[in-house]
């Protein structure tokens, strides 16, 4: 049989088929990454960086989803940036000082004065998990994240969607664990009331 | 001492034993609790504190279930 006959060896078909998955993830890493870094460049990079590392890495065992997989990688990409940032003194301040975000007073204006509701969380019909399959409701969800404090989305995407540790967030980020809890506590009181106003409200 | 009986029924409703457990924690605290038990589990105190209070505050245990809302619809950005 020709050598030439099989010009291209089956690692390299797999290859060629793994890229052609990534493309259409792309968008979706940015997003996340984007949302956690604030900062267009480094979040192509740190993109970048992940996408390479998935081709050329032997990791994707098919038994979990691609994106899973994809977000395992960029989630220590973007500990790395953050991590390298935060050795940059200069750079450091791009990043905005993460005390300010922590003040849990803020909200206490939605409390009154006997530590009560005011107002009440509003109905949210019997299945809210029905807006979770259209495209309008993720729009208002990214616009809900964006609207955030910096520190307060990334603390939160941290968590959520990189399902880091809480004690891991603290390290990476050397806050205290109470000081993790407000940010957290206050990225889901805004967020429940953004989607609140902006989705729930508006369809019932 | 007298046995006339009260004519104005109670405004609200009658303060039994279990809404006053219920306002051990107010709404306030109790948003905080269920925020940090995504975090990890709370002490056996907060726990019954938290349990109490949701057993008769309808607009916490709404609370509760939006955030467990936002979990699943955090979940469902990642797929």
């Amino acid at each position: 049989m020709d050598y030439y006959a099989q010009p291209y060896s089956s690692s390299a078909m797999a290859a060629a088929d793994i890229s052609r998955d990534l493309e259409p993830q792309r968008s979706y890493l940015l997003r996340v990454a984007r949302l956690q870094l604030r900062d267009e460049a480094l979040a192509e990079d740190v993109v970048q960086e992940t996408l390479l590392a998935a081709l050329s890495g032997t990791g994707f065992s098919g038994k979990s989803s691609l994106r899973t997989w994809l977000t395992g990688i960029l989630k220590h990409k973007i500990v790395d940036a953050i991590r390298k940032k935060q050795r940059e003194p200069t750079v450091a301040s791009s990043f905005g000082d993460i005390d300010a975000e922590i003040d849990i007073e803020d909200f206490d204006a939605l409390f009154n004065e006997r530590g009560g509701w005011e107002p009440k969380p509003g109905e949210w019909g019997n299945s809210p998990e029905d807006a979770l399959n259209q495209r309008q409701f993720l729009d208002v969800m990214d616009l809900c994240l964006e609207k955030l404090p910096p520190n307060t989305a990334r603390v939160f995407m941290m968590r959520e969607v990189m399902e880091l540790e809480t004690d891991e967030i603290c390290k990476e980020l050397t806050i205290n664990a109470n000081n993790l809890w407000v940010i957290l506590y206050r990225a889901r009181m805004a967020l429940r009331l953004c989607l609140e106003q902006n989705w729930f409200a508006r369809n019932d | 001492m007298t046995d006339t009986p009260d004519p104005t029924p109670p405004a609200r409703p009658p303060l039994t034993l279990k809404r006053a457990l219920g306002h051990i924690i107010s709404c306030k605290d109790a948003s905080r609790l269920v925020s940090r038990r995504e975090e990890g589990p709370l002490s056996a105190w907060q726990r019954l504190a938290l349990r109490l209070h949701l057993s008769v505050c309808e607009a916490c245990s709404r609370f509760e279930r939006q955030i467990a809302f936002l979990r699943t619809a955090m979940q469902r950005y990642r797929q």
